[in-house]
């Protein structure tokens, strides 16, 4: 039930009975919440709970099929993100939608400018802007360009946006993806403000330490449902975690085992695409052992993935599998060496999502023999080897020939597994493998890293999620600005020493790479 | 008015909304024609008995569908990979070319070897012109739309600048046109006393062909994934622009051919006339047909049936034939809507 807390204060949000179906799934059953003046409310929940839908509906992205949203007691209209606006909700996504060739000062008030605007309306949102900033400590140079500010920075102008807008409701989605530990505990001192000025926060997020350190009161979202509104003062992180998933997580954990010889080695990699760079990386990774490697996202993880994934050729040093140097570097050569890719972007580069299971899981083997060969494909024998991979990894689906779009996000990480594991792989590249699974999923995917480990694979994983990292690797670096730190034994990595490392310490800062 | 994704496409929705488009194109045409004081059921029978009343309009109308089938599988093919070929109409004046120079007397081989070198020439001339634009998008990203439209431009001033000079028929009184390509040359009529000639046949061939490397075939399943997803293919180690490569040969060759079958199955020369916009017509075709090789020849025989009809019912009812291109566009749109109907639902409010 609602908890005292709220009662006691004027309520500026109520949620009554929302009630949202895509076709057969119902996103939100009959979901009632009341957010308090200044209060920051957590909303928790996996992926796929219904959190995001929730917060659509509320801003007029979606129409609810039943139930009323009131903000200070007036009804707001269903579908009209005008409306919500001008009723005081601010958004703040995950991925800022700002647009980085612009300045601050151009973002902030882009869509709240008449026509005929003067710049005389620019001073005055110059000022207005520095003033929020000062308020409310979110100080930003209104004449930067949002391209040169950092993602901290960035997130700061999103916040501001909505402040700008007279946002007394504002919406945060998983606001600390993109931030060190230590730039969120600074996010969270900058809410506690706003909440002292009156304004109301809901904070959703999928991380149980977040929604302890920054809410007052939580509420549990799953499958569509709210199973639990608490205070956060009286519960503890095993609770939460039970009532978000409703059952308990069997832990995968890593049994100590030792490393064979140097599978995967990369020496002085050096390559630069467009803003992002690596800047001589060298790495060792040992048959039988997980290499973890950390960072802020966008330090470059992605380019060394796709270094290792055969999609970028390093403009200098060299890699080399097996002891062997690869020359003439392509997705192709790695797939022959024997290296499982597991991408960032299942939608955008793992899978095909309007072409057939079958037709996803074959994509990287097609030309073999065992599928016809001779630039023929026999379909009756990619369709047998789909109905194994289905079989053995799981995989939900219709059948064999419904287009992979359909399948629910772990179900396409399991058939991107069942592709890559299928021929018991050498190096195993897993980038970002669990992001944006369920917890039953994520489990999966760490019993098959697992496994690979035991079968003596040599295993890269990069991930932004620290616990992650911390339960599954032997080593772990951390890359920041395109620079990859020597690597630690995991008995040796503290959070807080992983958190500053994220935040360059101990970098080389003469790069003056990152400076466009 | 929203739309949203539907989770699932029952087979009487992908077949009824296309029935459906295609009949309120012929209701839409209909209340056009009622605007000129003519009962529009005569001229939709009119149009009917134009294009399929007699054997003689029958023939006549896939005779008028032999051309569309070629370039409508060329932008099928091309597009199915998501490469942009709005050239067909060059690549098929290309294929021409080649015919002609190739078969009014340079090559002096029996009809059965000589036919097919035209056809190999006519699929290099094609393939050549497409294989430009191709290379300039793989190489330095320049839009193949933009490049492969204006080539139209290009290849038709080229023909005519060929037609004025290095291939003009001196016997011709002075009229830009080519000299007669040799009888070895000609493809064979099908149907005595009728136009109809063997580039339908080979036309069916090369549907059947296209349908072949599509679905069994390597290429046609790594052109696929490059049209769904380059940047997937490219990561599961499809060599993207290799396949895009080829796609402009398979496009460009099958407009080339649509050109050699025009010269030499019914006009026997090369004028500046030879196509009245095959090549764009292939694309409403290729669309028609929702890219589908074996719906190209549907297609292309309801448009080439469109057209022939309302030729012979402007004869007798006095309406204009532009009236086949209303009701070409107006199908066109409706199958367009029809497909993204089968795919999203409407919902009001």
């Amino acid at each position: 039930m609602t908890g005292q807390e709220a009662g006691e204060r004027e309520i500026v949000l109520k949620l009554s009975g929302i009630t949202k179906r895509f076709g057969p799934l119902t996103a939100n059953d009959a979901i009632s919440l009341s957010l308090g003046r200044g209060e920051i409310v957590g909303l928790l929940g996996e992926n796929g709970a219904g959190k995001t839908t929730l917060m659509n509906i509320l801003f007029g992205h979606y129409v609810a099929e039943a139930g009323e949203i009131e903000i200070e007691g007036k009804p707001l209209p269903p579908g009209s993100p005008a409306a919500a606006i001008a009723a005081g909700i601010g958004m703040v996504h995950q991925h800022f939608t700002l647009a980085d060739n612009l300045t601050v000062l151009d973002n902030i008030v882009l869509g709240t400018e008449s026509f005929w605007s003067l710049s005389s309306d620019r001073a005055r949102a110059r000022k207005r802007i520095r003033e929020l900033g000062q308020t409310f400590g979110l100080e930003v140079d209104p004449d930067a360009t949002v391209a040169t500010l950092s993602v901290g920075e960035r997130q700061r102008v999103a916040i501001l946006k909505a402040l700008y807008r007279e946002a007394k409701i504002l919406i945060l989605d998983e606001p600390t993806a993109v931030l060190t530990p230590q730039e969120s505990v600074s996010l969270f001192n900058t809410l506690k403000r706003f909440v002292a000025k009156g304004l109301s926060i809901i904070f959703i997020s999928h991380k149980l330490n977040e929604i302890l350190a920054a809410c007052q009161r939580v509420a549990v979202l799953r499958a569509g449902q709210l199973v639990a509104e608490r205070d956060t003062a009286g519960v503890t992180r095993a609770e939460l975690a039970q009532l978000m998933v409703g059952r308990n997580i069997p832990q995968a954990k890593a049994e100590a085992q030792q490393p064979g010889g140097i599978v995967l080695r990369l020496e002085h990699v050096s390559v630069r695409k467009g803003s992002r760079h690596l800047d001589d990386i060298s790495l060792e990774l040992r048959a039988g052992e997980i290499l973890g490697i950390a960072g802020v996202s966008g330090n470059g993880q992605s380019l060394l993935a796709d270094v290792v994934g055969g999609v970028v050729a390093p403009s200098q040093g060299t890699m080399a599998v097996d002891g062997a140097e690869l020359r003439d570097l392509s997705p192709r050569v790695m797939v022959a060496k024997g290296v499982a890719r597991i991408p960032e972007d299942r939608h955008a580069e793992g899978l095909i999502g309007d072409m057939t299971v079958t037709e996803n899981l074959i994509s990287e083997s097609y030309r073999a023999s065992r599928f016809g060969g001779r630039g023929l494909i026999d379909w009756t024998k990619a369709r047998v080897f789909a109905k194994k991979i289905i079989a053995d990894y799981a995989v939900k689906c219709p059948s064999p020939e419904a287009p992979v779009r359909l399948l629910s996000g772990g179900n396409m990480q399991k058939l991107i597994l069942g592709r890559v594991m299928a021929n018991t792989p050498r190096v195993v590249l897993a980038n970002q493998p669990t992001r944006g699974l369920d917890v039953g999923a994520i489990g999966y995917v760490h019993e098959q890293l697992l496994a690979a480990r035991k079968r003596s694979a040599a295993i890269l994983l990069i991930s932004e999620d620290l616990d992650e990292l911390l339960s599954l690797a032997d080593r772990i670096s951390v890359i920041h600005r395109g620079q990859l730190s020597e690597s630690m034994a995991r008995a040796d990595v503290t959070i807080q020493r992983l958190g500053l490392m994220m935040a360059g310490q101990g970098f080389d800062t003469g790069s003056t790479a990152d400076a466009a | 008015m929203r739309l949203e994704p539907r989770a699932d496409r029952p087979l009487a929705i992908l077949i009824g909304y296309p029935v459906a488009a295609i009949a309120a194109s012929v209701i839409f045409c209909a209340l056009l024609v009622m605007l000129s004081d003519v009962s529009p059921f005569s001229v939709l029978w009119l149009i009917f008995k134009g294009a399929a009343g007699s054997q003689f309009a029958f023939l006549e109308t896939l005779t008028r569908a032999t051309p569309l089938i070629f370039t409508g599988l060329a932008v099928a093919v091309a597009f199915r990979a998501k490469l942009w070929n709005i050239g067909a109409e060059a690549q098929l004046y290309a294929g021409a070319v080649m015919t002609v120079v190739f078969g009014t007397g340079f090559l002096p081989l029996p009809q059965p070897i000589l036919i097919p070198v035209l056809m190999a020439a006519a699929m290099f001339g094609g393939a050549l012109m497409l294989s430009v634009p191709t290379f300039l998008k793989t190489r330095f990203g320049v839009d193949e739309v933009v490049t492969t439209l204006l080539l139209n431009f290009v290849a038709v001033l080229f023909v005519s600048m060929l037609l004025e000079g290095l291939l003009k028929d001196p016997m011709a009184l002075g009229w830009p046109q080519s000299r007669k390509v040799i009888p070895e040359a000609q493809l064979p009529k099908l149907v005595e006393g009728r136009r109809l000639h063997l580039g339908f046949v080979i036309a069916i061939l090369a549907a059947i062909m296209v349908w072949f490397i599509d679905r069994k075939s390597a290429l046609g399943y790594e052109m696929r994934a490059v049209g769904h997803n380059p940047k997937a293919a490219s990561f599961a180690g499809i060599p993207v622009n290799s396949v895009l490569a080829k796609t402009a040969l398979l496009s460009g060759g099958l407009a080339g051919l649509a050109g050699m079958s025009e010269v030499a199955g019914l006009r026997g020369n090369l004028t500046l006339d030879l196509s009245p916009g095959f090549g764009y017509t292939g694309i409403v075709v290729a669309m028609l047909a929702l890219l589908h090789p074996m719906g190209v020849i549907a297609a292309a025989i309801f448009v080439a049936a469109v057209f022939v009809g309302a030729d012979a019912m402007s004869r007798s009812a006095g309406v204009p034939s532009y009236i086949a291109h209303v009701m070409v566009a107006v199908s066109l749109l409706s199958m367009v809507t029809a497909v993204m109907m089968t795919r999203y639902r409407m919902r009001w409010r």
